[in-house]
């Protein structure tokens, strides 16, 4: 909870000071960069996570061909979807076409002690994980065009502008990475679904300070942006350079006094320790041959499986929140093939990632998730599947929540998420409630409003929480 | 100071003393917004128990329980007090809300019922009073510090004493034209005997044609100015000519009312010229979309929304978008009159989905030449296609034929040729399509009533007249002499760039939940100044020429401990530069900066790939070549999924929405920006050139040289130890590793000096490096 006084001190109270400068000083003092602590000096209640690492399946992921078994949709296939589903609903780019159902493309399996239903087109995940997995199969949201779809996932509202999930877990509890952004992106993209743009937006601070904005550590060039030295400039050379800055910072302070000052120093120290840090976080030359085969990478090939171990080396670092997108799941012709396709591309990789962090002890205070921005159609668009807002599926994993099982459902043709539903808003309030934190309680204001993650709704699903 | 001794130290100074008089709209309105209004206020839907905070009536009247919320001078029979302090479940606000008054707030309620529970209306929507003020006794005192100092004498603190004359020429200069004075500019200004030395060089500045461009940069982010359309494949768009127009009318110095009309509504006003075709493209300036897939209806639906947004942002300083899907909770703004602004906008001829890269409609914008040419060439098309159809006519010839290939071949040169001619895109007026009011925002529920044009009734009115009101009645309305908001909306924005804050603090928002002004006569007098004549530059001396302005930003020990975040203005404001000036500034200093205006965008250095997430189509950011790579960042492609990210990195927004409030932040990727990107590495070697070619002969010298370019004084003593010190040792390592220096003066793509010794150069690359990344050199003081 907020202490009485600095509810006080960030409320109105402090009525005449500009809120929102005070709020962003309090946030500069409670984060200045080398501190764990984040804005909240104390957790709403004790957390089971301590960092996110969210895989989004980007582009749309077909439920019906991975997660949400639909054996009827089957015995409908090439015959007019019933009325009853899809009157007066919202369609993309079937709008005015003849709307048929489409069988599964892949059978489903049960795997693990649990025998939890899982496609085939996963053989290492549900193999290795399916004990471990909590699926999501009642998700729906708001938007059924990439772009809004993405900007609510990641933000909580269509509307742009407002600050993505890890820039407020990284507001909120601050990192405890000592040289590496609390927020960092990692993005692959695949051969098989069309590559639908990804916008610098999904991991925008919005109006948070942009300290919390989200970093893209990239596949290719600097792996930050201006990471690295200017030709010719050794790293001896640059700490020379920093020093004398600080040197010279240090005098001017002793003249004007400014706080300003001792935060540009600091930030300057650790601008440095990216630029030593993040080289050595991409130098796979320190895993060992089983680690490598495990994931069925080399690393640094900016494959999906690379940034899965990428992602548990961040982790391991401190990293809060860590996005692994994979740009590939736009499936509207040949889902068979193409499903098929990205599925392999993730699948070894998404259960490697779960078993590295399970067997360094690290799955319990991680939460995985493995998500999408909306699902895909139970009605051909062509021998493809349209873009779907009414239900689609996601998973957890890990800190705090129950292996092994399935939550909500979608109705029996895969169309509306009627059991259980989950909203994308509550989903946010889940994961935030699992690090620690009441999603009413974690608020900026801006513009006068005290905003949050879940806009004004979301509920904390408590059936799928361990 | 620990951050409760910090929080104390807020609260003794701020909560009016005990016996003060507690004055509603400074001290009460916003405990009451902030904590009851979401179920006592203007939201019609959400009232609670009939009782609403937001109007003196409702709080102070007997509610059904038969208790009464507000008895003035009666604290025991004040329900709203028992309810505030009360340890059951009676308890306001309830648990759920999240909120609960402080000992300090219940302090201030309870006083105020105590002395009588004067009401007041909310400020901002107040008639903005005429207020005059004589002069000061003092020989060029300006009205402006006749207030500032009556509430520093109020508050016990005295002015600073004015700032040195580099400090101000420094200040002034970025102020007014974003970029540094030049050593002779200093030296001339220091020189000055004359007594109206420091009016000359605001005249000088404010007459500049770089005025206009650091103007624009302030209101390009409010206009959400962008070249690219921001949705999913964020395609390009041109639109350059109206980022252009804007730095035309702001050194035109265009009336602010004219300025106005021309955006919202020039395209409807008697005969349009070009120019003010091309203002109103305003009003395409929102986000458009281009993905497949988009439902046409929530497409419109979404740009209309934005478009009050917007304006709202822009011009009324109130936050409206909560009004698309409820009323306002905090001001007294319903959903109806939310989509009664939509309408004022439903005549605009636009796509809810756009096709590939047609952001039409286009005005073409053709020189002359052009335009004769085009003539030329429409009329070789339009020939060889009637000879093709008459040919086919009588023959029924095929595609093969030389007529049809000669008709094909002309309509592709002219269509080429089309292509080459500059244009914006431009707003058309169509007849208005029906607006409904959305039941909570649904754009698929028609079940709404279809609303006319038409403005907040909690504001004055704008004159009868018949049929429906238009663009240009809503640009009329704006600038109306009674309209409250737009004269202190504006007003305190051009205080904030001036002082650093606004005299209301939140500039983004005037409303209950924004703060009242801390010198609210103050600024009615300059709202008032303002709308006299709407005359900027005017206003932008009346600020700049007060001694306010001019006072040393420097603060004391007891200036901190009595006002912290300088809201009496016992000292100016220190910020960084915004992001544009930043690049600026660096350019500035090192002789690279291109003074070339206007004009299509300009691509500077962008890190390769940065654009490998963009799609349909995908595409590749290209390093312009020559003096375009030089340009003022104002000028730089704004691209607003992946802004340039030198301007990403120092908050400049992405222009995605009206954004009145830049953040401003202080991270490590500011650092590795300025240490490491090869805009500011090339500047800083050639910078090093001029201080080697020019600087002097010792480094002594040299040193002196290069901080009075990109400081504008001369380097302290213990300065230049430590610089000498990086100097000496740099020089030796690039002696015996010429590869390195080499390597260092190869970046960027101005060659280096091949006369200078190569160690020697890279080594004083490194001292203007760090000249570059010191904070005074990012910072506006």
């Amino acid at each position: 909870m907020f202490s009485p006084t600095r509810r006080a001190f960030l409320g109105r109270t402090a009525q005449g000071v500009g809120s929102v400068a005070l709020a962003s000083l309090l946030a500069d003092r409670a984060l200045s960069a080398d501190k764990a602590s984040g804005v909240l000096s104390e957790l709403h209640h004790p957390p089971k996570a301590k960092r996110v690492i969210w895989l989004y399946m980007a582009g749309g992921m077909t439920h019906l061909e991975t997660f949400d078994p639909k054996p009827k949709l089957a015995e409908l296939h090439g015959k007019p979807m019933p009325e009853s589903f899809t009157k007066g609903q919202q369609i993309a780019q079937l709008q005015g076409a003849k709307l048929n159902a489409y069988a599964p493309q892949h059978p489903f399996k049960k795997w693990g002690k649990s025998g939890l239903d899982i496609s085939t087109l996963f053989p290492h995940l549900g193999e290795k994980c399916a004990d471990d997995l909590c699926v999501i199969r009642s998700m729906h949201t708001d938007a059924i065009n990439h772009d809004p779809a993405h900007t609510l996932m990641n933000t909580g509202s269509m509307i742009p502008g407002r600050p993505s999930a890890g820039a407020w877990l990284w507001y909120g509890l601050g990192s405890e990475a000592k040289d590496l952004p609390g927020f960092t992106v990692l993005v692959s993209t695949g051969k098989y679904g069309q590559s639908q743009p990804i916008a610098a937006r999904q991991w925008h601070s919005g109006f948070l300070p942009g300290k919390f904005q989200g970093v893209h550590l990239r596949g290719q060039g600097d792996p930050v942006l201006y990471v690295r030295n200017p030709k010719g400039v050794t790293a001896g050379q640059q700490q020379d350079v920093i020093d004398a800055v600080a040197k010279l910072n240090r005098l001017e302070n002793e003249a004007v006094d400014d706080p300003e000052i001792a935060t540009r120093i600091s930030q300057y120290e650790l601008a440095f320790r990216m630029q030593t840090g993040v080289p050595d976080l991409v130098d796979f030359t320190k895993e060992d041959a089983k680690t490598l085969e495990l994931y069925g990478t080399k690393g640094g090939d900016g494959s999906f499986a690379s940034n899965c171990l990428l992602a548990r080396r961040l982790a391991e670092r401190g990293v809060r929140f860590i996005q692994v997108y994979h740009r590939d799941w736009d499936h509207h012709g040949a889902v068979k093939d193409h499903s098929a396709g990205t599925a392999k591309e993730v699948d070894q990789g998404v259960a490697a990632l779960l078993t590295d962090l399970k067997q360094r002890d690290m799955l319990k205070d991680t939460l995985v998730v493995f998500g999408t921005e909306f699902g895909r159609t139970p009605m051909a668009q062509g021998n493809g599947r349209d873009h779907h807002l009414a239900g689609f599926s996601v998973w957890l994993a890990g800190g705090g929540v129950k292996g092994g099982i399935s939550y909500g459902a979608t109705d029996e043709l895969g169309y509306h998420a009627v059991e259980d539903k989950v909203h994308v808003n509550d989903l946010h309030a889940t994961m935030l409630h699992l690090l620690g934190i009441d999603h009413k309680k974690l608020t900026y204001k801006f513009q006068g409003r005290d905003f949050r993650l879940t806009d004004i709704a979301g509920e904390v699903v408590q059936k799928v929480l361990s | 100071m620990t951050r409760s001794a910090f929080a104390i130290l807020l609260v003794a100074g701020l909560a009016p003393a005990a016996g003060k008089p507690v004055e509603f709209n400074r001290d009460v309105r916003p405990i009451l917004s902030d904590n009851c209004y979401a179920c006592h206020g203007p939201d019609a839907r959400k009232v609670k128990a009939g009782l609403r905070f937001d109007q003196e009536k409702s709080a102070k009247a007997a509610t059904k329980s038969g208790s009464t919320a507000i008895v003035p001078g009666d604290v025991k029979s004040s329900e709203l007090l028992a309810r505030v302090t009360a340890t059951d479940d009676s308890h306001m606000p309830p648990a759920e809300s999240g909120k609960k008054l402080t000992k300090e707030q219940i302090a201030t309620l309870t006083r105020w019922i105590e002395q009588g529970a004067k009401w007041e209306d909310h400020w901002a929507f107040t008639p903005i009073k005429q207020i005059e003020v004589a002069s000061g006794k003092e020989q060029g005192t300006s009205p402006i510090d006749s207030f500032v100092q009556s509430k520093l004498a109020e508050k016990g603190l005295k002015p600073s004493p004015e700032a040195d004359r580099v400090t101000l020429l420094r200040r002034l200069s970025f102020d007014l034209i974003g970029l540094p004075p030049t050593p002779a500019e200093v030296d001339a200004f220091v020189n000055d005997q004359s007594a109206n030395a420091y009016e000359k060089v605001v005249d000088r500045l404010l007459a500049s044609p770089q005025y206009g461009e650091r103007m624009a940069a302030f209101w390009l982010d409010l206009a959400r100015y962008a070249d690219s359309v921001g949705y999913h494949g964020d395609q390009e768009v041109s639109v350059w000519p109206y980022r252009d127009w804007v730095v035309r009318a702001l050194n035109a110095n265009m009336r602010f009312d004219q300025f106005t009309r021309e955006q919202l509504a020039g395209d409807l006003l008697p005969t349009p010229t070009l120019d003010q075709k091309i203002a109103a493209g305003y009003n395409r300036l929102g986000m458009m979309s281009a993905e497949g897939g988009v439902q046409p209806k929530e497409y419109l639906a979404k740009y209309a929304a934005e478009r009050v947004r917007a304006v709202g942002g822009a011009w009324l300083g109130l936050t409206t978008g909560c009004c698309e899907c409820h009323d306002h909770k905090f001001d007294p703004l319903s959903a109806t009159e939310f989509y009664r602004l939509e309408a004022f906008f439903a005549d605009i001829q636009e796509r809810g989905l756009y096709g590939g890269e047609d952001f039409s409609p286009y005005l073409p914008l053709p020189t002359d030449a052009q335009a004769k040419k085009q003539a030329e060439l429409d009329a070789t098309a339009d020939k060889a296609a009637k000879t093709a159809a008459g040919s086919r006519a009588v023959f029924g010839i095929a595609a093969a034929d030389p007529v049809v290939k000669k008709s094909v071949a002309a309509t592709k040169a002219r269509d080429d040729f089309q292509r080459t001619i500059p244009k914006t895109i431009a707003t058309i007026t169509v007849k208005p399509r029906p607006i409904r009011v959305l039941p909570r925002g649904n754009w698929m529920d028609d079940s709404g009533e279809v609303v006319e044009p038409g403005v907040p009734a909690v504001l004055p009115q704008p004159a009868k007249k018949a049929g429906r009101l238009t663009r240009l009645d809503l640009a009329d309305w704006l600038v109306a002499k009674d309209n409250p908001l737009t004269a202190r909306v504006l007003a305190n924005r051009l205080w904030k760039l001036y002082f650093g804050a606004g005299l209301a603090r939140k500039t983004d928002d005037l409303g209950s939940q924004g703060e009242p002004p801390t010198h609210p006569e103050l600024l009615d007098f300059l709202a008032s100044r303002l709308r006299a004549d709407w005359d900027l530059k005017k206003f932008v001396k009346l600020l700049v020429m007060s001694g306010t302005y001019r006072q040393s930003s420097v603060t004391t020990p007891e200036l901190r401990e009595k006002d912290p975040f300088n809201l009496w203005l016992a000292r100016q404001g220190r910020w960084r530069l915004d992001a544009e000036m930043v690049r600026d500034n660096a350019l500035a200093a090192s002789g690279l900066l291109s003074k070339r205006m206007g004009g299509p965008p300009a691509h500077p250095y962008q890190p390769p790939g940065y654009w490998s997430f963009l799609n349909f189509p995908a595409r590749e950011w290209k390093n312009d070549t020559g003096e375009n790579l030089y340009r003022r960042g104002l000028y730089t492609h704004w691209q607003r999924q992946y802004l340039h990210p030198a301007l990403l990195a120092f908050d400049a927004p992405t222009r995605e929405e009206c954004t009145a409030d830049r953040v401003r932040s202080n991270t490590p990727l500011q650092s590795l920006v300025l240490l490491n990107a090869p805009e500011f590495v090339e500047a800083a070697r050639v910078f090093a050139e001029e201080v080697l070619t020019t600087g002097g002969a010792t480094s002594d010298e040299r040193l002196d040289f290069a901080f009075r370019k990109a400081l504008s004084r001369a380097a302290k003593p213990a300065e230049k130890e430590t610089l000498t010190e990086l100097l000496t040792k740099h020089r030796e390592q690039f002696r015996t590793d010429a590869k390195a220096a080499k390597e260092l003066l190869a970046t960027g793509a101005r060659p280096a000096n091949a006369k200078l010794d190569a160690a020697e150069l890279a080594a004083w690359t490194n001292v203007t490096r760090a000249i570059l990344n010191l904070h005074a050199s990012v910072t506006r003081n």
